[in-house]
């Protein structure tokens, strides 16, 4: 099970209100390379895996998405909150205000809905952890693209931490895949 | 009663020290035989482990589910403001 703690993994204390920003930002929590399709990935593959390794790294990287999940759904939300209605117009992003007033929802900031057809559970645990590593550099490519359309040090800080966390887990997920073949090879002789 | 930065910092440390328990935590995943790790990483147990007892006791709990205390006899704390997505 989960149990929640509470408390943010890593900080997030945004004073200024910026809906251009929040809309951009909000990619990563309900986009593509988003944090809940992280999450939902690696705890979904993990079921399949063949190793104790693999099987641990994927629902503690899975778990610690979801701690990311939370740190981005709180960095768009301070960006929302006491935004008035002439910064959400001047920001473009009328549409979202239209639907959710300043809430925070699982898509992107054009109004993409969150799917599981951004993510693949194959079954084939080379397959899957190679995915699971392209995942990782496109969640640290978009977290950059972040970082060049921001420019309030308080956004910065936290989209830093969270491209760091990416590159980590690419590290610790090439060495599962590495695993993963001495597995497979294994299997061949025996 | 602590100030509002003292429970800050207490908070912050706690996060300093879980995060470099995560981080053993997953380079165990896939070094599970690196005796030094394994020995630091039981070394950031125990600090975290004294760590929230002081901030639950000060502050109120961290963990639900029966995982924390609720120290207040009288009211249940684990609703009181602020939540962490909040920022204030």
């Amino acid at each position: 099970m989960w149990i929640y703690e509470k408390k943010l993994q890593y900080p997030v204390r945004i004073k200024k209100p910026n809906p251009k920003m929040a809309a951009a930002i909000l990619s990563q929590y309900g986009g593509p390379d988003g944090e809940l399709a992280a999450s939902l990935r690696y705890i979904s593959q993990r079921h399949h895996m063949p190793i104790p390794e693999a099987k641990g790294m994927l629902n503690d990287i899975g778990t610690e998405e979801l701690a990311h999940f939370e740190m981005v759904g709180s960095m768009v939300h301070q960006l929302m909150k006491g935004a008035t209605i002439d910064q959400i117009k001047a920001a473009g992003v009328e549409s979202w205000y239209t639907d959710h007033d300043r809430a925070t929802w699982p898509g992107t900031g054009t109004g993409v809905p969150f799917t599981a057809s951004y993510i693949m559970s194959k079954g084939d645990p080379i397959a899957d952890l190679t995915e699971d590593m392209a995942a990782e550099q496109k969640a640290r490519a978009t977290y950059e693209h972040l970082i060049d359309l921001a420019d309030d040090p308080d956004v910065i800080d936290p989209l830093r931490w969270l491209r760091e966390r990416e590159v980590v887990h690419f590290q610790r997920f090439g060495e599962i895949l590495n695993k993963l073949y001495e597995w497979k090879d294994s299997k061949k002789y025996f | 009663m602590m100030r509002p930065d003292q429970k800050q910092m207490l908070l912050d440390k706690i996060r300093a020290y879980e995060f470099s328990a995560a981080e053993l935590n997953l380079y165990l995943d896939s070094h599970p035989g690196d005796q030094r790790a394994i020995n630091d990483y039981n070394t950031f147990v125990r600090q975290i482990a004294a760590l929230k007892n002081e901030y639950e006791r000060l502050y109120g709990p961290l963990l639900n589910f029966g995982f924390g205390p609720n120290a207040n006899r009288n009211q249940w704390q684990w609703i009181d403001d602020p939540w962490p997505w909040e920022n204030n």
